[in-house]
């Protein structure tokens, strides 16, 4: 569905998400606000250095989750998925 | 401990360069002693970071191309872009005894666990062979007696990374299945025309649905998207496909 | 503490040049982006100014592309920290597209094909600062660096300078577009280095 193969995936964002929290994130998995599609956070379609982290859902493009890392502090916006589901 | 997501905290580490070999004319495995590496699954990646004398840094993922084990030393594999940053400078500037900046090891979910027992459909494009190598070599050192295939899709023969291992490990035969798919050139007298990998291929060379693999595919992002709808349409279950994507040049360059 | 990697210098060039702090030079023209590209046709585009509740004015491609235009050289600095100077342009001057527009509101959202925006005061998209650009480098502008048409407006970090652009609305109060809502400054002047909210 998209024709512009540039994006990585959740997996190459391991080390930027993994200084926010204490999990590793791309096994979990998470449900799309908008479409409601449930998947694997590594399946996420990721934009990098754009100036922030994007991941959009691999089914709608809708975007998941941001990341602005500034040095001095971090800004997640989580608003795009409904949840994260993670086993602990 | 098999799949979860706990983590130590992921922090930066330094590593001594302590061996190079060549793979290809543009692909060098770079060994890296870690003092104080914790241990890796097969199937992770390092961050690497370089830093410019005036403060500039750059820093890329690499997979982690070794298997898991008790050294505090790990292999990565890095094909030199063109028109990379990072890959040309450590392919072709990076010397024994040089330290690196390594932050890892990092990925929870394109993971393989020795405790898994299942049959397993490797299937890599390119450079996308190096963490599934790491999976291969985890596999074989271990007492796991889980089927293994792997499918390794490449523009010609002379681009294969571990041709020797690999030539050793199919002669063996019966603990992984190797297949090859050529886009560009094949090898002389080879069955069939250097071509993408379709249904067909696809239908001789990996583990039939039925079995309910867990299939990893690794490589460009578009080879990726590309092979995991082909094995969709096969009746794989999706999800037990696990991706890694690479970037549109075969890397985060 | 960083190792620094004997004889790296990355993608860049040196030079005697004067460059807003924090930035390095660069000789390429990275892509970035947020998003996949839209692929927009021409029968289809269009850039509307309004106000929030009317549209004041509408452009088509074809009686975009009669507007008078000019040819620019500006230096591009990307919050990332790459900076590319003398990059060359083609495009529709803001003091054109806003001449018939009659407004006391202040400030203008920007929006962009797929979900982007980004926010600026009016006064800094006028005074020869700030162009909807379709040509670069004396070719049509590529998808993937914001064609068929894109903000250019250099005195800014060019995050600012937002690609596949479609429209503006004044506002009467600076409201954060979507990096500017997310640790990015407001205003982004790279010669104050005003790549962060302030905190």
């Amino acid at each position: 569905m998209n024709a512009n193969m540039s994006y990585l995936d959740g997996n190459a964002a391991g080390g930027e998400l993994s200084k926010i929290f204490n999990l590793d994130l791309t096994a979990a998995e998470g449900q799309c606000a908008n479409c409601g599609a449930t998947r694997r956070f590594a399946d996420a379609h990721l934009y990098v250095d754009c100036p922030g982290l994007i991941a959009r859902c691999a089914s709608c493009d809708h975007v998941l989750l941001r990341l602005v890392n500034t040095g001095k502090r971090a800004f997640l916006d989580l608003r795009g998925m409904a949840f994260l589901k993670l086993s602990t | 401990m098999a799949g979860t997501e706990v983590l130590g905290r992921v922090t930066w580490r330094t590593g001594k360069v302590v061996s190079l070999r060549d793979e290809t004319s543009t692909a060098r495995t770079i060994a890296i002693e870690v003092r104080d590496w914790p241990g890796h699954v097969a199937g992770q990646h390092v961050d690497v970071r370089l830093t410019a004398p005036d403060g500039y840094s750059a820093v890329r993922s690499y997979s982690i191309a070794s298997a898991p084990n008790s050294d505090r030393r790990i292999e990565i594999t890095v094909e030199r872009l063109e028109d990379g940053e990072v890959s040309p400078y450590l392919t072709q500037e990076v010397a024994i005894g040089d330290e690196l900046d390594l932050r890892g090891p990092i990925g929870g979910w394109f993971v393989w666990h020795v405790d898994q027992t299942e049959p397993i459909q490797l299937i890599a494009g390119g450079s996308g062979i190096v963490p599934l190598m790491a999976i291969i070599r985890s596999r074989l050192a271990s007492a796991s007696n889980a089927r293994f295939r792997l499918l390794y899709s490449l523009r010609e023969p002379a681009a294969a990374f571990y041709k020797d291992e690999l030539q050793a490990i199919s002669i063996r035969g019966e603990s992984v299945i190797l297949s090859y798919a050529f886009t560009r050139i094949t090898p002389k007298d080879w069955p069939r025309p250097a071509s993408r990998i379709d249904a067909a291929l696809l239908s001789e060379n990996v583990w039939p649905s039925h079995l309910s693999p867990t299939c990893y595919v690794c490589g460009p992002t578009s080879f990726v998207e590309h092979v995991a709808g082909l094995l969709i349409a096969a009746g794989m279950d999706r999800g037990r496909i696990r991706t890694e994507r690479f970037g549109s040049t075969g890397e985060h360059k | 503490m960083a190792i620094i990697s004997r004889g790296f210098s990355g993608r860049r060039s040196a030079g005697e040049v004067k460059l807003p702090p924090g930035q390095y030079l660069t000789t390429d023209f990275p892509v970035l982006s947020a998003g996949p590209t839209p692929r927009i046709s021409l029968d289809r585009w269009e850039f509307t100014i309004d106000d929030g509740t009317n549209v004041m004015q509408r452009w088509d491609w074809n009686s975009f592309r009669d507007l008078p235009r000019e040819t620019i050289t500006v230096d591009l600095h990307c919050v990332t920290r790459w900076s590319k100077l003398g990059t060359s342009w083609e495009g529709v001057s803001f003091d054109t597209l806003l001449a018939n527009v009659k407004t006391d509101l202040p400030f203008a959202m920007i929006h962009s094909y797929g979900d982007y925006t980004t926010n600026l005061p009016l006064k800094d998209l006028l005074s020869k600062q700030a162009w909807i650009a379709f040509k670069y480098d004396g070719t049509d502008l590529a998808p993937e660096h914001g064609g068929p048409a894109r903000l250019l407006v250099p005195h800014l970090y060019l995050w600012k300078s937002a690609k596949w652009v479609k429209g503006l609305t004044l506002m009467k109060d600076d409201k954060p577009g979507f990096w500017e809502g997310l640790g990015y400054h407001i205003y982004g002047d790279p010669w104050r280095e005003q790549r962060y909210s302030e905190e």
